[in-house]
């Protein structure tokens, strides 16, 4: 399968602090690719690099051809690439249709059969499309922010942390829609620290610790992977 | 009644000036979180564009006034860009004491262009007035067109941030820089286009300001660009209704200390106010109260 986004040995520092050390990666066409690790290994980093936010020192991030290296971040999401953030950072004062439109801020033309799609995988944010986003639930919010992402038709999307602080049924149904995104053909590019939970919808993993890729294989390997179980699924 | 009356307009034309002032200290700060001190310096460039325009090269008042909005608008990105933008990831003390270096240094740049002698500016509206109740009530020109000028920039200026893409992108910007440039939107030009918005209406501010009381000196701008500020922090600054507010309420407190307390204690009074308001509503009157969800 073709190669979408290929990421060729990064470094990443803040300030000083050496936080991303010299890791490399590929996600190809229609997978869904998970970062896995604890906290502080890296993994909201790596995804802020290669949304534009951050800025590697060396090597590359090829994303369908193109090297997005010095890319400003506002240039990226509409070469097909939308990071949602963790802590979905939607814009709390704006209301859920406002949201969605930022979403698709870069995209010309109607953009009408894009909000139905979206209303499609979210019927509750349908409901609520005049509604504040800042008095949304913390599911609904997360619903929300993986929508306005979806908004601008991207050929790969990232998740950092879609389960943050959500409670068991929400995280069961987020993962359930990002099933069906996978399903529907997108290419997912997701950051967990559900390890458990997001190895079993992934085709591939990387474990990540302080900086670096310690592990990888295909989901199922690493569900069964005596280390992950240990460090990570408890036992 | 009818000197109640008088006062009251007077108030509420102030006022005006206040609230144009105010939006671009409240958008500015909504927007690029800074307090932009040069403004009030921006209205002082824009009166003097304004009055060589019509006094010297005998120019329409139009034309003056679009002139100075022209030029103001353009001093405004040049500011942001020059002064403000290298700094946008320093500390906010960095960014305050950069705007005050730029209001010393416009203020100081005309006095040396424009000499320290005051100007006598020509309104830019004429000097007629209307008679009410057989001539106990008069309402100049001025007043009326800086009443109407501040009402239809509310009413544009809302409809703009509220139905634009541009002025959803700016809200945007407001809320969050990071996720905004995730949905693609270019924050150092969102950011260009609020200064040159705000520097805009400064230059409108700055003509209405002057055709009202004419004495035009380099500091000109100072005093109602600080009003301004405190009537934007009174209102709840970063919110467009509350830079209206804010503004008419400070606009008529002065004039009515001045009228039936004391001239000279009336900035007195209108601070005082700003200080018991704050006590009560930190945020100002229409701020709001952001309460994250975790």
């Amino acid at each position: 399968m073709e190669t979408v986004l290929k990421i060729d040995d990064i470094n990443v520092y803040y300030g000083s602090i050496h936080a991303i050390k010299g890791i490399s990666f590929d996600v190809k066409k229609g997978e869904i690719v998970t970062l896995i690790g604890a906290n502080g290994a890296g993994k909201s980093t790596t995804l802020n690099t290669i949304a534009g936010l951050l800025n590697s020192h060396t090597g590359s991030i090829q994303f369908m051809g193109e090297n997005l290296g010095k890319q400003a971040a506002h240039k990226i999401v509409s070469k097909g690439l939308a990071l949602v953030p963790e802590g979905r950072r939607i814009f709390l004062q704006m209301t859920v249709q406002e949201n969605l439109e930022m979403g698709a801020y870069t995209r010309k033309g109607d953009i009408s059969a894009d909000l139905e799609k979206v209303y499609g995988y979210f019927p509750r944010l349908k409901e609520r499309y005049k509604q504040v986003a800042g008095t949304l639930s913390g599911g609904e919010q997360q619903m929300l922010a993986m929508g306005r992402a979806l908004m601008s038709r991207p050929q790969v999307i990232m998740l950092d942390e879609p389960s943050m602080g959500l409670a068991p049924i929400l995280v069961e149904e987020i993962f359930n829609i990002i099933r069906n995104l996978h399903e529907h053909g997108t290419t997912i590019l997701l950051v967990e620290q559900n390890a458990q939970a997001a190895l079993s919808v992934a085709d591939r993993g990387y474990v990540m610790e302080t900086g670096k890729i310690v592990l990888s294989g295909t989901g199922e390997e690493l569900l069964d992977s005596p280390e992950i179980k240990k460090a990570y699924l408890g036992g | 009644m009818m000197t109640f009356l008088n006062f009251l307009i007077s108030g509420i034309s102030l006022g005006s000036i206040y609230a144009i002032i105010a939006l671009g200290y409240t958008m500015v700060y909504g927007i690029a979180k800074m307090l932009n001190f040069a403004h009030g310096d921006v209205i002082m460039v824009g009166a003097y564009i304004c009055f060589y325009a019509i006094s010297r090269f005998e120019l329409p008042p139009v034309v003056g006034v679009v002139l100075a909005i022209a030029v103001c608008t353009v001093l405004g990105i040049v500011i942001e860009r020059l002064a403000y933008k290298p700094l946008r990831s320093a500390p906010s003390l960095a960014v305050l004491i950069t705007a005050i270096g730029v209001s010393y240094f416009l203020q100081n740049a005309a006095l040396l262009l424009w000499s320290p002698n005051p100007k006598v500016f020509p309104s830019v509206v004429g000097d007629g007035k209307v008679e009410l109740f057989d001539g106990k009530l008069t309402v100049s020109h001025v007043t009326i067109v800086t009443i109407t000028a501040c009402v239809i920039i509310m009413i544009v200026l809302t409809l703009f941030t509220e139905t634009t893409k541009i002025g959803k992108a700016m809200r945007a910007c407001s809320e969050d820089k990071g996720a905004a440039q995730l949905m693609g939107i270019n924050v150092n030009a969102t950011i260009s286009i609020t200064f040159a918005i705000g520097s805009g209406l400064a230059a409108i501010a700055g003509a209405l300001l002057c055709s009202a009381y004419p004495t035009l000196i380099p500091t000109t701008g100072s005093m109602p660009g600080i009003k301004a500020f405190t009537a934007a922090v009174f209102g709840g600054i970063g919110s467009i209704p509350g830079a209206l507010l804010g503004g008419l309420l400070l606009g008529v407190i002065e004039i009515f200390a001045k009228a039936y307390i004391s001239t000279q204690l009336s900035d007195a009074v209108v601070f005082a106010v700003l200080i018991i308001v704050l006590l009560v509503k930190p945020a100002g009157l229409l701020g709001k109260q952001i309460r994250e969800k975790v």
